[in-house]
């Protein structure tokens, strides 16, 4: 008995370090419905993301960046009208897995995530310890007291004292509760944790030592992440490629250090001139207009409304295009 | 008495009482624990701070949702009782507020119109004249054309939308002060901008004093020409925007500037020089300079022991930090 929970462990502890990117995410769409009609929340998304890189996708509050981290992880409510495309983790296509076998072996062990408000997603009945260490519990993955080794071991890297472990959430303040929940994405030892808005409840101290705490995790123990923020500002702390997504779709996937200088997508422009700076001396503009619904979205290309780059081919819809190593989806850059 | 200031506090203390049971004292929250500014007609101020450090208690202070504690608190010149009614009914005339979630601060059972109407009814303003006055605040906020928003419910408008129906209300008694609670907070990115534009030009067209309260200081520089760091209840460092933003003396401001990203590509591989911990209780503060156990700076012997008083350093830029003395 004690030999097989052993062997699930291991089978969750992703074996198969393969070349390759960790995270290939092809066409994947995920539809809702509304009593309105069907929600278009993500359409065709494409990428890939490399060991030891972290992927930022901005956006738009509503244009579908949850959505996505969620579709990837399956974590979906029950209303889905359509949910397709190939999610493949470590060159295996997960979406074709059951919902169990989604369970066991992807979900929490190889992909984790830290959730939106994640200040509120700790059980308050629970100790902090426990709740870290409760992933390893589940389906007699580990023992009790190997567990909380490991625990111990997790609190360590994300800064919390061990001490901490025998509090309930209540008594820890909002940047202890984020990296307690970010403890708790740890500690599977997955290949990619999601990371959705972790700071954006907090203060901006709080803010900057948590992301030296992701930049540390990153260097140290080389895992993936994915951090999905409509904050362009702290994006770009972990962004060693963006994604940028307007109403549903994928619009840019840049590399940052070009991202940030020179965003090619005229909505990309736009989102980063309308973030105020501190040091720059830059008057910030907005973008004019709203966002399309996701009920009954645009023919042609989606931004068309609102673009100052305007013309007749935008009212078809643009493939993307490949710019150097970039793609961007944009009739513009049709030459390449 | 100068007239030309909307607002003076000396001093302005307000604590909540905590209490054990129901009856028995147990000690004190020092939200607002000696605050003192003045605001001239027309000029706007920032109040930057944490969450926790007392700003949202200050405004409400200002508003007259809390009670002072102690020190005194001049509108116009006047000094107000907060039991009398009368006073009241004048004080909220005289002041805006635009709350942090506009979607909140609207029922979701009246429409644009009937928002706005409320009120007009309340504070009595004649009936021929109320039709009038909410077009005009419609147009002023620039949810135009009037007549397609009046009979909408606020979940049809969009979050920009709704924050200027806010700030519409706000303004629709010709106020000569508005208080903001970071407006812009719940908004995106995009229509942030414009939301605090928006506010910048009725604050020259009215010629009105803004208090804008918020802890982004990237928003400061664009909107207001005084802005004041609160740490743990106290205003550290009172001085104009260029001063916090090129010159700032507190070391608390100097960790809060640093603490702020801009969106450079540079950032992924640099590590931020931020001292740990967290801001103090504001029920046992500690003694001396609050923000003594995290500063880097501090002397020993003195910052642990006395409280810092104001010091003046430059002209114009007040900081209460030993390091001036």
């Amino acid at each position: 008995m004690r030999r097989q929970k052993q062997a699930v462990v291991e089978r969750g502890r992703s074996p198969e370090r393969t070349e390759g990117p960790v995270l290939k995410v092809e066409d994947l769409t995920l539809y809702f419905r509304a009593t309105v009609g069907v929600v278009q929340a993500v359409e065709k998304v494409s990428f890939e993301l490399a060991r030891g890189r972290s992927l930022t996708i901005v956006g738009e509050s509503g244009c579908g960046k949850t959505s996505l981290a969620k579709a990837i992880l399956r974590l979906l409510p029950r209303n889905v009208h359509t949910y397709e495309g190939r999610v493949f983790l470590n060159g295996v296509d997960v979406m074709k897995f059951g919902e169990e076998r989604f369970r066991r072996e992807v979900r929490w062990t190889k992909m984790s995530m830290v959730s939106q408000a994640a200040m509120n997603a700790l059980n308050p009945v629970l100790k902090v310890g426990h709740q870290v260490a409760e992933p390893l519990l589940l389906d007699h993955r580990m023992g009790r007291k190997d567990a909380y080794e490991e625990a111990r071991r997790v609190f360590g890297i994300v800064g919390i004292p061990i001490a901490f472990m025998e509090r309930y959430a209540f008594e820890l303040s909002g940047g202890m509760r984020q990296r307690a929940i970010i403890a708790m994405s740890l500690i599977t030892n997955p290949d990619v944790i999601v990371l959705d808005e972790p700071t954006s409840a907090l203060d901006v101290l709080t803010q900057a030592n948590i992301m030296n705490t992701l930049k540390k995790i990153k260097q140290e123990l080389g895992l993936s992440f994915m951090l999905i923020t409509h904050d362009i500002a702290t994006s770009s702390e972990l962004a060693d490629e963006v994604l940028c997504m307007y109403a549903g779709q994928l619009v840019e996937h840049s590399d940052g250090q070009r991202f940030y200088r020179e965003p090619l997508h005229p909505y990309s422009q736009k989102l980063m001139a309308s973030v105020p700076t501190l040091r720059i001396d830059r008057k910030p503009e907005f973008i004019p207009g709203q966002p399309p619904s996701l009920l009954n979205p645009p023919k042609g290309c989606r931004f068309a409304a609102r673009c100052h780059k305007r013309f007749e081919r935008c009212d078809e819809e643009p493939p993307l295009f490949e710019h150097g190593e970039d793609t961007v989806k944009c009739w513009l850059y049709e030459e390449g | 008495m100068d007239n030309n200031k909307v607002l003076s506090l000396k001093g302005v203390r307000t604590y909540f009482e905590l209490k054990r049971w129901g009856f028995i004292h147990a000690g004190y929250v020092r939200a607002v624990d000696g605050v003192s500014f003045d605001l001239a007609r027309g000029e706007a101020v920032t109040i930057v701070g944490e969450s926790g450090s007392g700003k949202t208690t200050l405004l409400r202070t200002m508003l007259g949702l809390a009670k002072i504690t102690d020190g005194e608190m001049l509108f116009a010149g006047r000094k107000l009782d907060y039991n009398n009614s009368a006073d009241l009914t004048w004080l909220r005339w005289q002041v805006g507020f635009v709350q942090q979630d506009p979607y909140g601060a609207t029922p979701p059972f009246m429409n644009v119109h009937r928002i706005l109407l409320e009120p007009l009814i309340v504070n009595k303003v004649p009936k021929d004249e109320r039709e009038q006055r909410i077009r005009e605040a419609l147009q002023e906020v620039r949810l135009i054309p009037a007549d397609d928003f009046l009979s909408k419910f606020p979940h049809m408008l969009s979050g920009g939308q709704q924050q200027r129906l806010v700030v519409a209300r706000a303004l629709l008694l010709r106020p000569m002060l508005i208080v903001a609670d970071e407006p812009v907070s719940m908004l995106d990115a995009s229509v942030r901008v414009e939301v605090l534009e928006l506010m910048r030009k009725i604050q020259k067209d009215y010629n009105l004093g803004i208090i804008y309260v918020t802890h982004d200081l990237s928003s400061v520089r664009y909107f207001s020409q005084r802005a004041f760091v609160m740490y743990a209840a106290k205003l550290v460092e009172k001085t104009d925007v260029s001063g916090v933003v090129n010159n700032p003396l507190h070391p608390y401001t100097q960790m809060l500037l640093n603490a702020i990203p801009d969106p450079e590509p540079e950032n992924v591989g640099r590590f931020k020089d931020i001292p740990a911990g967290e801001p103090p209780s504001l029920i046992k503060p500690p003694a001396g300079c609050r923000f003594h156990p995290r500063c880097p700076r501090k002397i020993d012997g003195l910052c642990d022991t006395e409280e810092p008083p104001e010091f003046e350093p430059n002209p114009g830029h007040f900081v209460e930090c030993w390091l001036y003395k």
